[in-house]
């Protein structure tokens, strides 16, 4: 984390995750001929072809039951120039992104056009696919279109060239036979700058310094901790600061026997609610330096501290809670916390 | 039909929050000014309802810990859109129809500078064909703008217009985040943001939040708000094809589907006399005025509207609230609000709403 130049703690936050969908049945025999490097159209029931193909017909609503090969060139229909691309997009250096009615398409579709700069496009241009060396069956297969040098108009017919010579008529057969594409993966990385509020900031900064910030609402007087931006019963944010002790009791725990990705201590071991004396609300951690089969409720335990220069803002700065040897707590001192 | 009126409306806006995600130090003071503004507490809601999205926050179930900001212990009852909270405030319009709650509010809220929202927001298009792309919101508006330009539906004037005089009317709106005497010339001789937007014809990206109390006029509570309501005479939300190639971008079949919904035969536009349209973009004004058939004698967003700041989950909502004022302050009889949301006006709600003395020739 940052130091505190504000009056809350800000750090960095990356979420990734690589979504992998299946495909049905007109996705599926689209992704594959994108790996054949063919582009194949929706029929729709008004005669009209849709590239890409949408999975049921807009207006009948009826699954798409028909594909056939267009061109993979086409016109610029419109577009927008992007002078700054972000991560992710098609290309990395400035480029369009463009509606591209495809010969033999009657819907345009939507890609990165490789112009060079915005003086070298304009709508009606001809532009042709530039496909990627590995092909894997997805829309990335299709990396983007590029200047077709000639601006010619529509062909028209039932057979259109494709950039490699081939005629898409040719490959027809193939169409109804997907290719054994049947799911697609999209990496997502999403970038944060991730704020805490003003109370779990107060708690971050004490946690550094050794202490366990927390809050009591001013209505209720109940203690928090961590403090929170509102009272869940009152809605005002707690205020009042209390310095707690570092020792309370487990009110109720589980044991964790089950592997998982990213586990980082191995199983069995013990994810408790500790309820720090003094305070209202219990928190989840670990309960380590213990046999698993000897945690019980009520059990009396102390917050094992990391190594001052391990410190940070963050509640792993507390290892782990330990038990204390001293007698367990009446089961009536944390009924209500259950 | 019970007859539901906007009794109550809060707002923040700013370009950065420094705060969490959540924005619960920003939903708590709007809850007290609305119990201000109302005489009401929170025993008086009958139904909460919210607008947000774990994508803005950067965590899962940010809706889920903003609730601690309602006081919700003992329970309340509680529901969620992950859309602008305009659709909020029509799940809370239905409950009030359906008879199990009297008094709903209404709240959305997001942090759209935690993370680059324009790439953010492509997941919000097909997963399988366009998210991919990752086509951001800006080029996808600068496909649309282009179309229209060049189709000749609008113009690039028409489009300076629409900016300069957003910019100019949220001079009056302390909550923009955008603002400033502008001219047609002064937009003009901006640079290209995304040729061919130019960086006024796009809304600021905005942090923030908003409420709303509604409540069924038969049922008003004894210490109701001293304001006259702004009754809700029609509400109706319609949704385009997800396939960007599909729709013919110059126009928006939701958004007149929802206004003819919601004007109604019977009710009809003619008399509204202020609308508030969530445009992000300058030429969306445009599709939208002429989607909803509002002649040149309507006054456009006299809040500057999203152009004047277009806070993520709320602006929407906004617009029925800074719309509601105008009946609320007796400058307007009947006014129109309009929400939108997913990529280039797909998805569109419209609200017509009336002064309650207007509306209700008997009582007065």
């Amino acid at each position: 984390m940052t130091p505190p130049s504000t009056a809350v703690l800000h750090q960095p936050l990356t979420l990734e995750f690589a979504y992998t969908r299946s495909l049905g049945p007109v996705l599926s025999q689209y992704m594959s001929a994108l790996a054949a490097k063919q582009v194949l159209g929706a029929v729709l029931s008004d005669g009209r072809v849709a590239v890409p193909p949408p999975e049921y017909d807009p207006v009948s609503h009826e699954q798409i039951s028909r594909m056939q090969p267009v061109s993979d060139e086409g016109v610029v229909v419109t577009w927008s120039w992007v002078a700054e691309p972000l991560p992710d997009q098609p290309l990395d250096h400035p480029f369009a992104f463009a509606l591209v009615l495809l010969d033999g398409a009657d819907v345009p579709l939507l890609h990165a056009v490789d112009a060079g700069s915005p003086d070298a496009i304009r709508t009606g241009m001809r532009v042709r696919a530039r496909w990627a060396d590995e092909r894997v069956g997805s829309v990335r297969d299709l990396a983007c279109f590029e200047p077709a040098g000639l601006d010619t108009a529509s062909p028209g017919g039932s057979a259109y060239s494709t950039s490699d010579g081939r005629t898409a008529s040719d490959e027809g057969a193939s169409v109804s036979r997907p290719d054994g594409v049947t799911s697609t993966t999209t990496p997502v990385r999403l970038a944060y700058d991730y704020a805490a509020s003003p109370e779990e900031s107060a708690f971050g900064r004490g946690l550094k310094e050794g202490r366990i910030l927390a809050q009591a609402c001013p209505v209720c007087h109940k203690v928090y901790v961590p403090p929170r931006g509102a009272c869940p019963v009152d809605g005002v944010p707690t205020t009042d600061p209390i310095d707690l002790p570092d020792t309370g009791i487990v009110t109720t725990f589980c044991i964790v026997n089950v592997p998982f990705l990213g586990q980082r201590i191995t199983p069995p071991y013990v994810s408790a609610y500790v309820l720090l004396d003094g305070s209202d609300i219990a928190f989840l951690h670990l309960i380590l330096g213990v046999d698993a089969a000897e945690v019980r409720m009520g059990m009396r335990v102390r917050a094992v501290w990391k190594p001052e220069d391990e410190r940070s803002y963050s509640m792993e700065t507390i290892s782990h809670f330990e038990p204390t040897g001293e007698p367990d707590a009446d089961y009536e001192s944390y009924r209500r916390h259950l | 039909m019970r007859d539901v009126a906007v009794v109550g409306f809060a707002q923040r806006q700013m370009r950065e929050f420094d705060g969490s995600p959540n924005c619960i130090e920003l939903l708590v003071p709007l809850l007290q000014e609305l119990w201000e503004q109302t005489g009401w507490t929170k025993e008086d809601i009958g139904f909460w309802c919210s607008g947000s999205s774990d994508y803005l926050a950067g965590r899962s179930f940010s809706f889920v810990t903003a609730i601690d900001a309602l006081g919700a212990v003992p329970p309340i009852s509680e529901s969620h859109v992950e859309m602008d909270a305009a659709w909020a405030l029509y799940e809370a319009w239905i409950k009030i129809q359906t008879g199990e709650a009297d008094t709903a509010l209404v709240y959305g809220f997001g942090k759209s500078s935690a993370s680059t929202l324009r790439r953010t927001l492509a997941l919000q298009l097909d997963p399988y064909t366009l998210t991919p792309l990752w086509p951001d919101t800006v080029s996808i508006a600068g496909m649309q703008a282009r179309l229209g330009i060049e189709q000749g539906v609008w113009s690039e004037k028409e489009m300076a217009e629409v900016a300069a005089r957003s910019r100019t009317n949220a001079t009056g709106n302390e909550h923009a985040i955008r603002r400033g005497e502008t001219t047609i010339d002064d937009v003009l001789a901006q640079e290209l943001l995304a040729d061919p937007l130019r960086r006024w014809d796009c809304a600021p990206v905005t942090d923030g939040a908003a409420a709303i109390v509604i409540a069924a006029t038969d049922t008003l509570p004894r210490t109701s708000p001293a304001i006259r309501p702004a009754v809700i005479t029609g509400i109706a939300h319609c949704v385009d094809s997800p396939s960007l190639g599909l729709r013919d971008l110059t126009r928006s079949p939701s958004a007149e589907r929802a206004g003819a919904a919601a004007g109604g035969a019977s009710v009809g536009l003619a008399d509204v006399t202020v609308a508030e349209l969530h445009a992000p973009f300058s030429h969306q004004e445009l599709i939208l005025r002429r989607e909803l058939g509002l002649g040149d004698d309507v006054r456009i967003n006299p809040s500057g509207g999203a152009l004047g700041g277009n806070p993520m989950f709320s602006a929407g909502l906004i617009r029925i609230g800074e719309a509601a004022r105008r009946i609320w302050s007796g400058e307007a009889d009947k006014v129109l609000a309009h929400a939108t949301s997913g990529a280039a006006l797909q998805q569109n709600l419209v609200c017509v709403m009336a002064s309650g003395q207007a509306r209700r020739p008997e009582e007065r």
